[in-house]
């Protein structure tokens, strides 16, 4: 058992994408979930998705900076997995036996359900951002997302000068932003 | 300020960009214009979810170039199902599938088997049940064929192998060649006839029969039969007299008995002129027994007896064997059958006749 001052520099080394501490939790508990998985009707690549989903709720909690881990990380996202997979089964229709479990298991329903709405948020941005087309797409994404220079952008993108270019972006971003409210208002509504 | 400097301007101040002189205009226009402020409001949560969705995609791609990192050192497990692990996979994932898929087979295998024996036609049990009811009448049918072969072969077997002969009388030699005279009514109706004596045993046939005169002329055909050199006795052609001593041979039973008598009348049974009535001691098997007087002629032919009375029986007249010849020989074939008109063994004494004369009288089997 790793002492508890690891696990919490481990946090923080995730809180800031450090690629080091993201490597040592996928290298401690990936082959546990890919157990689980597998052995609860999943294949690898199922694994790995779940997976990757858990990582993505503990990143997400830690740099909420409120998130305080009571347990090992490796119980956290154990619950985490399973919980992700016992719904994505469901979702499947798919047949499994209960969960035989090989860790303890702690309540996650709360962060799971959190992680469900935020992926929704960010997949209808993603699929806002990609239904603009090209060039929209890919000067937003330059602009928002790699926080290029717009002088760098318009060099990249062909455009003769930075206010062509900003000119451009300017009618991509309304463009998004109408649907993106529009959406959050009705996410909102919705919700 | 048209439109795109603004966005630049909230943009710039939202990220912090403005140095401080600019800052304090910036937010004293935001007091002022609510359509500025409203847009700083807007577009501050618009960066906030952008700026997320751009770390939310890059930790993704992040995790995901961590797997591949650690997959290729070893340091987790490998994606790649292979042997054992696939097979498990594909048996978990599927198993509840298979085992669906089995159950509905079954229950159809069941069904179709049930719906077959149900709507089968029912005939082939009943048909069945037919062709071994028949198959019995069959056996029933073979059985009676066999009891009636075995008893048509039974009937056959007694008169060809061996002959079994079902009546019988007696007959005696007038010819050396084999001719006897026995009674018609012995082989009357007879199919096969032997005569047999202490000489042997001989198949014969009939060549003559006279129903009349209840006389019938038999021959010898038979190739172990060697002809006799001469007749001993003769046959009288005049009419015994009364009281005239006479004996017999004949084969009541299987062997030659001995009787003798007297000729009690001329005629025979309520007065038939053909025969005569003899006192002598007669019994079945004596018809066709030779009647002979003491000069060792022959004078008649045993032939009955009366049913209701003891001790005298009737012979037919001799003279009427010749009466019977001369019919037979109006057919060529026999006209050489010859009769001994002289006795030889008429001065012998009885003993010696009978001794001389047994070997000419057969008994006569009939069937």
């Amino acid at each position: 058992m790793k002492p508890a001052n690891d696990e919490k520099a481990l946090l923080q080394g995730l809180a800031a994408s450090d690629k080091k501490s993201v490597e040592t939790i996928y290298r401690d508990n990936y082959n546990m979930v890919q157990s689980l998985i597998i052995n609860n009707n999943g294949s690898a690549d199922d694994a790995r998705d779940i997976f990757q989903e858990a990582m993505i709720v503990l990143y997400e909690k830690v740099r909420s900076g409120t998130f305080e881990l009571n347990c090992q990380i490796k119980t956290y996202v154990y619950s985490v997995c399973r919980r992700l997979w016992l719904k994505r089964l469901q979702q499947l229709n798919r047949y499994s036996s209960p969960i035989e479990d090989l860790e303890g298991v702690i309540s996650v329903e709360e962060e799971v359900e959190e992680h469900e709405r935020r992926n929704a948020e960010f997949e209808m941005m993603d699929k806002a951002i990609t239904g603009l087309g090209e060039p929209c797409k890919s000067l937003l994404e330059a602009y928002y997302l790699q926080k290029q220079n717009m002088q760098v952008i318009a060099a990249n993108f062909g455009y003769t000068n930075a206010d062509n270019a900003k000119n451009q972006k300017y009618k991509c971003l309304m463009r998004l932003k109408k649907l993106f409210f529009t959406h959050y208002k009705n996410g909102n509504s919705d919700g | 300020m048209d439109d795109i400097t603004i966005l630049e301007t909230v943009e710039r101040y939202i990220r912090g960009e403005m140095n401080p002189d600019e800052r304090l205009f910036f937010e004293n226009l935001r007091k002022t214009n609510t359509d500025i402020d409203q847009l700083v409001v807007e577009h501050t949560l618009f960066l906030q979810q952008m700026d997320r969705l751009g770390e939310w995609k890059k930790f993704r791609s992040a995790l995901h170039d961590v797997h591949t990192d650690l997959a290729d050192q070893g340091k987790i497990n490998s994606v790649k199902q292979t042997g054992k692990a696939k097979v498990l996979y594909l048996w978990k994932r599927y198993k509840r599938v298979a085992a669906i898929a089995a159950c509905i087979a079954g229950i159809t295998t069941l069904m179709i088997s049930a719906l077959v024996w149900i709507f089968s036609p029912k005939t082939p049990t009943a048909e069945f049940d037919k062709l071994k009811g028949k198959i019995n009448v069959i056996e029933d049918k073979t059985k009676e064929q066999d009891r009636e072969l075995s008893k048509i072969k039974n009937t056959i077997k007694a008169p060809v192998n061996p002959i079994v002969y079902t009546t019988g009388g007696t007959g005696f030699i007038i010819d050396t060649k084999g001719y006897l005279v026995t009674n018609a009514h012995v082989v009357e109706g007879a199919h096969n006839i032997a005569v047999q004596n202490s000489k042997g045993d001989f198949v014969a046939r009939v060549v003559f029969t006279d129903v009349k005169k209840d006389i019938a002329i038999l021959k010898i055909d038979d190739e172990s039969f060697k002809p006799y050199s001469s007749v001993p006795y003769s046959i009288s052609k005049l009419s015994a007299e009364l009281a005239d001593p006479i004996f017999t041979l004949g084969y009541p039973r299987n062997e030659i008995v001995y009787g003798q008598g007297y000729l009690s009348a001329k005629t025979g049974f309520n007065g038939d002129t053909l025969s005569c009535q003899i006192e002598i001691a007669a019994n079945r098997g004596n018809s066709g027994s030779p009647i002979l007087n003491n000069s060792g002629e022959v004078v008649g032919i045993l032939n009955g007896r009366q049913t209701n009375t003891e001790g005298f029986a009737f012979a037919i007249q001799a003279k009427h064997i010749y009466s019977v010849l001369d019919e037979l020989k109006k057919d060529s074939t026999y006209q050489k059958v010859k009769i001994s008109s002289k006795s030889s063994i008429a001065g012998l004494d009885r003993k010696q006749q009978v001794k001389k004369i047994e070997d000419y009288v057969y008994q006569v089997k009939v069937n």
